[in-house]
């Protein structure tokens, strides 16, 4: 596996850029992560779902899908593709720090 | 990211049974959720999947289907397509994927794109007020080509 530094730590990363370990995971890297998929400013909501989607992850030990972060976050689909436009599911994985995705819904 | 083309999709749904509704709205979900831009176009039988009154009772009937295993004599008993549908809503339940309403709704909410088919809403009497309210237009085929410019098309 190849690795990387982002915000200053070095971290193991897959060919799509998706972390290896959800526990190297920071703050920081989540919000390089998410310049990186264009999104300026991680705001309130942003945290939320992505909170929830590492609670979620220690919780099931599988990436939540977009269904059950619309469903139990209390973040609906319109405001979820607002926060992460053009293809929320990866993106909020990234940034997240969890794996890609693999549910289909 | 970087400036690359828009990946383009446009479905074509022209059955109305209940495990025919659901590829469509399965792919033009997985493609949103990847930043696909979809469009989906319902045309003939697939006009049930958007028809108000219709919509909420797709069904899937054992009868002539080899896949389900269940003779052809035994599927042609009364209850039988009801005892297949109830069986088959709970399974998609189970998999945490949404009645056909809720799963078109989902599909406005990320922003794709639901097109009746004129030719078959003339044939069948049906006006723009008889769909669900999540469709944005009814197009002529012509329209359709004009709005798949550039797309991969799957007929369903």
């Amino acid at each position: 596996m190849p690795s990387r530094e982002i915000a200053g730590k070095v971290v193991e990363v897959d060919a799509e850029g998706f972390l290896c370990n959800p526990d190297e995971w920071s703050k920081e890297i989540a919000e390089e992560i998410a310049r990186e998929e264009g999104i300026e400013q991680l705001t309130d909501l942003h945290w939320k779902v992505i909170e929830f989607c590492r609670a979620d992850f220690k919780a099931r030990g599988e990436p939540p899908t977009l269904r059950r972060i619309t469903k139990e976050s209390g973040v609906d689909t319109k405001t979820l593709y607002t926060l992460f436009p053009k293809g929320p599911a990866k993106k909020v994985a990234r940034i997240a720090g969890l794996g890609k995705p693999t549910g289909c819904i | 990211m970087s400036e690359e083309k828009q990946r383009k999709l446009a479905i074509i749904c022209s059955k109305g049974s209940l495990d025919m509704a659901y590829p469509g709205m399965v792919l033009a979900n997985a493609a949103l959720m990847s930043g696909i831009e979809v469009h989906m176009f319902f045309t003939f039988w697939g006009l049930d999947m958007i028809v108000d009154r219709k919509m909420d009772n797709l069904k899937i009937t054992p009868l002539g289907n080899p896949s389900m295993g269940m003779p052809n004599l035994l599927s042609i008993l009364p209850g039988m397509t009801a005892m297949a549908t109830s069986m088959m809503k709970k399974e998609i339940a189970k998999l945490d994927f949404p009645p056909v309403r809720e799963f078109l709704q989902m599909i406005v909410d990320a922003g794709g794109h639901l097109y009746g088919c004129k030719m078959s809403m003339d044939m069948m009497k049906l006006t723009k007020e008889d769909l669900f309210p999540g469709v944005e237009r009814v197009l002529g085929a012509m329209e359709f080509m004009e709005i798949s410019e550039g797309a991969q098309i799957i007929f369903i």
